[in-house]
């Protein structure tokens, strides 16, 4: 089995983006490889542990602790998050925050790389 | 070959945060040791509406109180990250080479590339990965 790392930087509402790259994910974890999430921009308020499932917005952070648990490693842009209101303690549990560097070690270091979705 | 990453930025500054996400990500190449036993080398390239972020003399600081994407550009030139823009990209737009970003004044030792698409898409084949912004 592989190891996929994922970077997004999309709206986690105003754009399925991020809808589609946790379902993708999951499927990966499914198949039985390493995936790891680099959130960065925008994305990084997927990891707010505060976010209502209303219907009319899409709403993928609620799958991620189950996922974390199947061992998805998401890991965010502390920068962007702190600059968004999204510090460590209000993000769900298992949350990895760092810079940069890590997405560009681990982007390059795996099988597959996939950059989905800008802003 | 070492591990590498292109980054291929294609919208323009100010209108949304892709430029600069682009611009400090690849400044965190040399800093991925830190998690690795290599270093990934990134590169910078400018395509179509993306040139736009090369001009130089900008006021965001002025006008929104935020770091310009020249500084961030600055940057990359001062650690050495190559940057390169698409010449016929450039002339579409009427941007001669002197209206650039440059950093040489604060001691850089390399310069924004201004070269044909070709070289640009030379560099895409090589590279580890793409990082389309």
């Amino acid at each position: 089995m592989g190891i996929l790392t994922i970077g997004t930087f999309a709206s986690l509402v105003g754009s399925m983006n991020l809808d589609f790259v946790v379902k993708l994910a999951a499927t990966a974890l499914d198949k039985g490889h390493e995936v790891n999430l680099w959130l960065s921009g925008n994305s990084t308020v997927l990891v707010n542990k505060d976010q209502k499932e209303f219907k009319d917005y899409s709403h993928p952070g609620v799958m991620l602790p189950e996922l974390i648990d199947k061992g998805l490693k998401v890991v965010v842009c502390e920068a962007c998050a702190m600059a968004r209101g999204v510090p460590k303690e209000k993000a769900i549990d298992g949350v990895t925050y760092t810079s940069m560097d890590w997405y560009l070690a681990y982007g390059a270091k795996g099988d597959r790389l996939l950059h989905i979705g800008r802003e | 070959m070492g591990l590498s990453i292109l980054f291929l930025v294609q919208t323009p500054p100010y209108k949304s945060e892709n430029p600069k996400l682009a611009l400090t990500h690849a400044l965190a190449g040399p800093l991925t040791e830190l998690h690795i036993d290599e270093e990934v080398k990134t590169t910078v390239a400018f395509v179509g509406d993306g040139v736009l972020n090369c001009l130089k003399d900008q006021k965001s600081m002025d006008h929104w109180d935020i770091t310009s994407t020249e500084q961030h550009l600055r940057n990359l030139l001062l650690s050495d990250v190559p940057v390169m823009v698409c010449k016929e990209d450039l002339e579409k737009f009427g941007i001669s080479k002197d209206r650039l970003v440059d950093a040489t004044e604060m001691g850089a030792e390399i310069s924004i590339e201004v070269v044909p698409f070709s070289e640009i898409q030379a560099k895409i084949d090589e590279a580890t990965a793409l990082m389309c912004f």
